[in-house]
């Protein structure tokens, strides 16, 4: 199996609402994907969907050839959008609970990486600043040896200096059989360490291009080209 | 020596200009070890495939070699340094003069100036 995920004519329905329509994707292993698209767009709900906390409408997911379920989330490192860990725990109570719930997790690198943005394992969760709690989050995700990482929106909330951080953790942590798929609506910053992007419009895939096959062809980056294609 | 990539450009082709210019410059020098793929993708802030992809290139080329157990190498031909100094040179060059050729400049008052600059750097 050399792709690590495959859809096809992927499709949710809230109602009659379209959120996810007909996707037909194949993502390799050992790349770095960016899924660019404005809100609304169907970024979370396919992200939720690879993660089986969302069944689809019509169509299938297949991650390492297997249905979302028990299986998938072994292999599977997911960052939600929100903040999902309890506010009264110390993160080395959650650390903890990461490493009794899965087993590709490594302790040692999370503490590591605690160390480098000088998060204090001791403190509670609820003392911690909303960026201060997203790094948690990622630092929890980014220390499984998973083989896909979904991040949806992970640097949304933090500042430019730890988005700088974030994203070199990103380059240091993974290994170059996993893949990552991130999603987000800030591309300038991260489009440097990205393979390729998909945009995603009203449901629908748009594009699914190289990063320098863009900046080849269009003589843009993918930011600017982003604002074409979504200008509001 | 910081990485210096804009945004208008394919990243790949960026980095290898910025890689030759490190080993004209002698940040790498001749015959010397490169750091591995990871860490210099790591250090440029751009996605791990896309420095390979780039080093595949110089390696192409014949500015880097690897040897299969001990790493990525800089060649120790120098003639073929001086050729990539000498088009470098002239990249830059070119873009010079366009940009001088658009602000109105004549060939000879392109050159005076440049005459007159160096002379107060020197100074």
């Amino acid at each position: 199996m050399n792709n690590i995920l495959e859809c096809k004519n992927l499709t949710k329905a809230f109602g009659n609402k379209v959120a996810l329509n007909d996707v037909t994707l194949s993502i390799p292993r050992g790349r770095i994907i960016g899924l660019l698209g404005p809100n609304a767009s169907g970024k979370s709900t396919f992200i939720k969907l690879c993660n089986d906390l969302l069944t689809p409408t019509r169509g299938e997911i297949l991650i390492d050839g297997k249905r979302p379920g028990v299986e998938t989330k072994k292999i599977v490192s997911y960052l939600p959008e929100r903040n999902y860990l309890n506010e009264w725990m110390r993160v080395s109570d959650i650390v903890g609970f990461f490493r009794d719930f899965y087993d590709d997790f490594n302790v040692e690198k999370a503490y590591d990486m605690l160390n480098r943005l000088d998060i204090n394992p001791r403190d509670k969760l609820k003392t911690m600043s909303k960026g201060t709690k997203e790094k948690v989050q990622l630092i929890l995700v980014m220390s499984r040896e998973a083989q896909l990482y979904m991040l949806d929106e992970p640097i949304g909330g933090v500042d430019p200096a730890a988005r700088d951080y974030i994203l070199d953790t990103i380059l240091g942590n993974y290994n170059e059989n996993a893949t990552i798929i991130l999603s987000t609506h800030i591309i300038s910053d991260i489009e440097k360490i990205l393979d390729e992007v998909i945009f995603i419009k009203e449901g629908r895939i748009v594009l699914n291009k190289t990063v320098d096959e863009i900046r080849e062809e269009t003589g843009k980056s993918v930011d600017s080209l982003f604002r074409e294609v979504f200008r509001c | 020596m910081a990485w210096e990539l804009k945004s208008d450009r394919p990243i790949y082709a960026q980095l290898i200009e910025q890689i030759e210019l490190r080993i004209c410059s002698g940040v790498y020098p001749l015959g010397s070890k490169i750091p591995p793929v990871r860490e210099l993708a790591q250090e440029a802030a751009v996605n791990p495939n896309t420095m390979q992809r780039a080093l595949a290139k110089l390696e192409e080329d014949g500015l880097l070699y690897t040897n299969r157990t001990a790493g990525r190498f800089v060649t120790e031909d120098v003639k073929l340094v001086k050729q990539v100094r000498n088009k470098l040179a002239r990249e830059h060059a070119q873009i010079f003069i366009k940009k001088m050729t658009e602000l109105g400049f004549e060939h000879d008052e392109i050159l005076s100036i440049i005459n007159s600059i160096m002379k107060e750097m020197k100074e």
